[in-house]
């Protein structure tokens, strides 16, 4: 019956159930796109990390994420590491800013990536055209299909310029995105120090890959022992300074987090708004239900019953909204990210949401004098 | 006379309302006994205090002064829960305007009366339906307040009253917003529900017209007892008679 009530209650008011849930649709939604912004940027800052074949990652003393290297490395570094036990080898990668060129004239920044995937190295993954061989062929690349507008080509075999130095486009890749809005160019390792004008030992980073019973922290101290100008990080110490370095220091994480809380405030003040004036309407068959003996307790879960059916409710169209604005961005250079765990930490905050709405109602309650019901 | 033991026993009951120079005594020391299987009437004119006397008896109001037991328990002292714990246990109340749930049907209005003790389910459900038949409305169980005569909703407040077999019925005017007939057969099943099941019914009232079926009759005055009289006709005075018989042909 606690249900019932709760959802007659609720439906009762069609006009305010609907204000109701718009606001806690409003509330999702918002909710939904900043973190689903926030998860997406944490992906894109951390991809290339991720999907590297490396236990630890020597950086320059300093560096602050993958696209922000610092100072490079040498071959020292490589062979002092390489001398040390329980490594099994050590890939040396470029990464950094350049310009390019477009066939049509302007130019834009991005990231080359210079990896030698046979050594076990970066490559970029989700090829959806052309494969790494492809790309090892003179002058190749693959970039992501997202930004062929923006490099001014239209695809497979269009060439254009990074600095000075002609390139074609051999292979796409599909769903690798910038943080930096500077897209990542894939190419071997020689050809990215040829077009950077670096030297033939130079490297922003150098992977390390480990033997299979090798202790990693003892490995790493090794290391940190040897190379007195890098740092060693484990690939989650990399990935959090990448995320860090983006996410905080510029400011962009705080305001997709701000943004989040504003939803959440704004939701539970919209639903505490309707669920005490929806008590106030029924405030006089609460005090019937007092005076039939209701404990107190009984009339808070009616309460709180119709809190957790707007709740359901308002998540359930709010998550539908929030899928159609998720599946459409998936084609603009910051795609939103939903994952199961995103979802269900949203119906989570829907639920925490509106019990903490449901409070004022509860108040509104618990001052109820049963004997109003004899003054009608 | 009846000489059962009294369910219900208020003594020196005083009730003050209101602070300062707005503070009014609205009842001044009231003693007052329920047996089982009696129908009485609290009668008196408006402003005299019947109706506080009724919440104070219904453990809805706490006393100023005096003491009230209910089924063997004295109030004094009792939390707010507490007495709401009384009132599940032992009282059942119907209101002069029903205060039924507009948003439930006739079953679920009674059937909510079992639910706030903690009585779900099937059983509560046939259990409801089985008062409701009782009172006369087997016909009307999925119709909401808004589809029934004021009089088949005061007996839905009668079934949701009684659902739960309380020792204590309390009506605050029953009849005062029906006809005549409608006022009658309230008054009938109030007074069957005393008779035949056993239970002490106290009826707030000023409706001349229910008189025929009090076994007693409480006279209240300016928050005092005045007078009181006991009436030996019950279920079987002339006009209950004719009534039934007018339903039974209608029927």
């Amino acid at each position: 019956m606690v249900l019932t009530l709760a959802f007659r209650n609720l439906f009762h008011d069609r006009v305010r159930l609907t204000v109701t849930l718009v606001g806690i649709l409003f509330s999702i939604v918002l909710v939904a796109v900043q973190l689903g912004l926030y998860l997406g940027a944490s992906r894109m800052i951390t991809a290339n990390i991720d999907q590297a074949d490396a236990t630890l990652w020597i950086t320059a003393f300093g560096a602050k994420s993958f696209e922000d290297g610092g100072a490079l490395l040498s071959t020292r570094e490589r062979h002092q590491a390489l001398a040390t036990p329980g490594v099994v080898s050590v890939t040396p990668i470029v990464v950094k800013f350049a310009e390019w060129r477009k066939p049509e004239g302007g130019s834009t920044r991005v990231v080359v990536v210079g990896s030698d995937a046979e050594d076990g190295a970066l490559k970029p993954w989700n090829l959806v055209k052309g494969t790494w061989e492809d790309i090892k062929a003179p002058d190749a690349i693959a970039v992501d299909r997202t930004y062929l507008s923006d490099f001014g080509v239209h695809g497979i075999g269009d060439s254009a310029q990074i600095d000075f130095g002609r390139v074609k486009i051999n292979a796409l890749t599909d769903g690798i995105r910038s943080f930096t809005q500077s897209p990542y160019v894939y190419m071997p390792l020689s050809r990215a120090r040829q077009l950077l004008n670096l030297p033939s030992d130079i490297a922003t980073f150098h992977l390390v890959k480990l033997a299979p019973n090798a202790d990693v922290e003892a490995v790493r101290k090794q290391l940190l022992n040897r190379l007195e100008s890098a740092e060693v990080l484990t690939k989650e110490e990399f990935h959090d300074r990448s995320l860090k370095q983006w996410l905080f220091r510029t400011g962009a994480g705080v305001a997709l987090i701000g943004g989040a809380l504003l939803g959440i405030l704004v939701g539970t003040v919209i639903v505490a708004q309707t669920l005490y004036s929806s008590t106030k309407d029924h405030i006089n068959e609460f005090a019937t239900l007092r005076a039939l003996g209701s404990s107190s307790g009984y009339i808070h879960k009616v309460i709180l019953a119709q809190a957790g059916l707007s709740a359901i409710l308002g998540y359930m169209l709010g998550m539908i909204l929030a899928g159609v604005i998720v599946f459409a961005s998936q084609s603009t250079p910051l795609p939103i990210l939903m994952t199961p765990q995103l979802a269900a930490a949203l119906f989570t905050v829907t639920v925490f949401m509106c019990a903490i709405s449901a409070i004022s109602a509860i108040v509104k309650v618990t001052k109820i004098d049963p004997a109003t019901v004899f003054s009608r | 006379m009846t000489t059962s033991k009294p369910v219900l026993e208020a003594k020196g009951i005083v009730k003050e309302l209101g602070r300062g120079a707005g503070k009014v005594v609205a009842v001044k020391g009231v003693d007052l006994s329920l047996v089982p299987g009696e129908l009485t009437l609290l009668m008196g004119p408006s402003g005299s205090g019947k109706t506080t006397l009724l919440s104070i008896l219904g453990c809805i109001m706490t006393p100023t002064e005096g003491s009230l037991t209910v089924a063997g328990t004295n109030t004094e002292g009792l939390s707010a829960e507490q007495l709401a714990e009384l009132r599940r246990a032992h009282i059942g109340f119907i209101f002069q305007s029903y205060n039924l749930f507009p948003t439930l049907s006739a079953l679920e209005n009674v059937r909510i009366a079992l639910d706030v003790r903690g009585q779900k389910g099937y059983k509560a459900a046939a259990r409801s339906e089985d008062v409701l038949r009782e009172v006369g409305l087997g016909a009307r169980l999925m119709n909401y307040p808004g589809n029934l005569s004021g009089g088949e909703q005061q007996r839905v407040a009668v079934a949701r009253a009684i659902v739960s077999s309380p020792s204590i019925v309390l009506a605050d005017e029953p009849t005062a917003a029906l006809d005549s007939e409608n006022g009658h057969a309230v008054m009938e099943l109030l007074a069957r529900i005393a008779h035949e099941q056993n239970r002490s019914v106290l009826a707030v009232t000023h409706d001349p017209r229910t008189l025929g079926y009090a076994d007693r009759v409480v006279k209240i005055e300016d928050g005092l007892i005045v007078g009181e009289e006991r009436r030996p006709q019950g279920l079987d005075a002339p006009e209950i008679t004719d009534l039934t018989k007018r339903r039974k042909a209608h029927a």
